[in-house]
């Protein structure tokens, strides 16, 4: 289970949310919407401490911290516990396919290189990207690099996996491929929580939506409720905007 | 003016050759140094350990300010008078002490470039998966850094290479002050010089295809 309760983080004296709660069940899938700067993504990245939140509580599994008293060992095994797929990819460039999978595992887990590299390549199978495993980042396309960044993620065994806009840095032809190792995890009842723009992969996939503007949470609902009657009237004016967009 | 007395010259080559290791020696070990004090250096400065930071600058600040030769002297005339304890130092080892000082100033400013150069999503992606600081630096961070430091790296061991000559200044019989005592003896400066100069040119430019060679390999893993 996760929770997160009274997250509040400011960048000077810009506070970006305050208060923020919200709640997963073990294999729930939630997708953040909402319009850009609203949040969404630095509240992913603290539920990873890549910000560090300047109030609030969070449980992730057996761990629970005080984001304001969190030590460096707490910081680390909450990492392991929540990891990260990245917009741009983020791949080890000096790492083919299979060391940036492993490298977690030997580096973190310490875990034998064998048996690392041996699950990487099970990963590697599950990912669609057996052949590529000594490929290095810069001879992969888009979407086979970020199919890797979600191999490594999923090396990390988390409780959780927060993706970060995994398809928005991608060209359109390589969007589909993404989506569907997602949905493929989703299927496998993988904890994910996703920020994304893909309305039809939020409809199909999530569990609850969760509409977040000017740093609140507005409403969150399964995607049937949120995207049919949607109560507040921000989330009316966004989904009409989005999906009008999405339509042409 | 006379013509070049080319049967001296062939002569003087395998003479001079012998002083060619302990050349290569110098800056090899001077060169060994300076990589260890120069990463030490330009991951203080990239992490700004406090009060750490501070000595670093002021290291840099100071060797890089001041000249090499005048740097040597310090080391081998001047600080024994002050530190007793030193009064053994030979003119090789503050040979290496030297460059090492001197070329790990600048390599550190380098080696810092080439770190801050690396795109920082990968060390949120690191951190991410739970590494820490130490492991982020030694699995990632450098292996790259040291990718992109190594054209600059490898003129500054040239430029290495090119300063042992300076150990003549203190004594030491290396390749300058070998060709320095056989022109002396002889009279034939210009020759003498001369082959000492080649010398030194073919040594550089063999270094440079070595260079060109690690290049390649260290791009390996970036070709499209």
């Amino acid at each position: 289970m996760i929770e997160l309760k009274g997250i509040r983080k400011q960048f000077g004296d810009h506070v970006v949310f305050d208060d923020i709660d919200l709640t997963l069940e073990r294999g729930e899938i939630i997708v953040i919407v909402g319009p850009s700067g609203t949040g969404k993504s630095t509240l992913l990245r603290c539920i990873n401490f890549l910000e560090t939140p300047d109030a609030g509580h969070l449980t992730v599994g057996d761990l629970s911290l005080d984001a304001t008293r969190a030590t460096h060992e707490q910081i680390l095994a909450l990492r392991r516990r929540t990891a990260f797929v990245f917009q741009n990819y983020a791949l080890f460039a000096n790492k083919t396919a299979l060391q940036n999978i492993a490298e977690g595992m030997i580096v973190v887990d310490g875990m034998p290189k064998a048996k690392a590299y041996a699950r990487g390549r099970e990963i590697l199978e599950r990912i669609g990207l057996a052949d590529k495993a000594d490929a290095y980042p810069a001879s992969l396309s888009g979407g086979q690099q970020q199919r890797v960044g979600i191999g490594r993620a999923m090396a990390a065994n988390a409780d959780v996996i927060l993706f970060d806009e995994p398809t928005s840095a991608l060209d359109p032809q390589w969007v589909e491929e993404v989506l569907g190792l997602m949905k493929q995890l989703a299927a496998e009842h993988q904890t994910m929580i996703v920020v994304t723009h893909e309305m039809q992969f939020a409809r199909e996939v999530a569990d609850r939506v969760v509409f977040m503007d000017q740093g609140r949470i507005i409403e969150q609902a399964p995607p049937a409720e949120l995207f049919s009657q949607p109560r507040d009237e921000r989330t009316q004016q966004f989904l009409r905007k989005i999906l009008a967009a999405n339509a042409v | 003016m006379h013509a070049l007395d080319f049967d001296y010259m062939l002569g003087l080559v395998p003479i001079l050759l012998g002083y060619l290791p302990l050349t290569l020696e110098m800056a090899a070990a001077g060169m060994a140094c300076a990589l260890v004090l120069a990463c030490l250096l330009a991951v203080i400065r990239v992490t700004r350990i406090p009060g750490l930071n501070a000595v670093a600058l002021l290291f840099i600040s100071f060797f890089r300010g001041t000249p090499l030769l005048v740097q040597l002297f310090l080391f081998y005339y001047g600080l024994p008078q002050v530190l007793t304890f030193l009064v053994a130092i030979n003119g090789i080892t503050a040979t290496i002490l030297g460059l090492t000082l001197h070329f790990s100033a600048y390599m550190a400013e380098s080696i810092r470039a080439a770190i801050v150069g690396i795109d920082r999503s990968q060390t949120e992606a690191a951190l991410s998966i739970g590494m820490t600081r130490a492991q982020l630096m030694r699995r990632i961070v450098l292996p790259q850094a040291t990718r992109i430091a190594t054209p600059t790296l490898m003129n500054y061991f040239i430029d290495m290479i090119k300063s042992t000559s300076l150990a003549f200044t203190l004594g030491v019989t290396e390749l300058m002050g070998a060709t320095q005592k056989e022109a002396a003896g002889s009279f034939l400066y210009f020759e003498a010089f001369l082959v000492v100069a080649v010398i030194y040119w073919i040594v550089v430019e063999a270094l440079s295809w070595v260079q060109k060679w690690l290049e390649q390999r260290l791009n390996r893993a970036y070709q499209r």
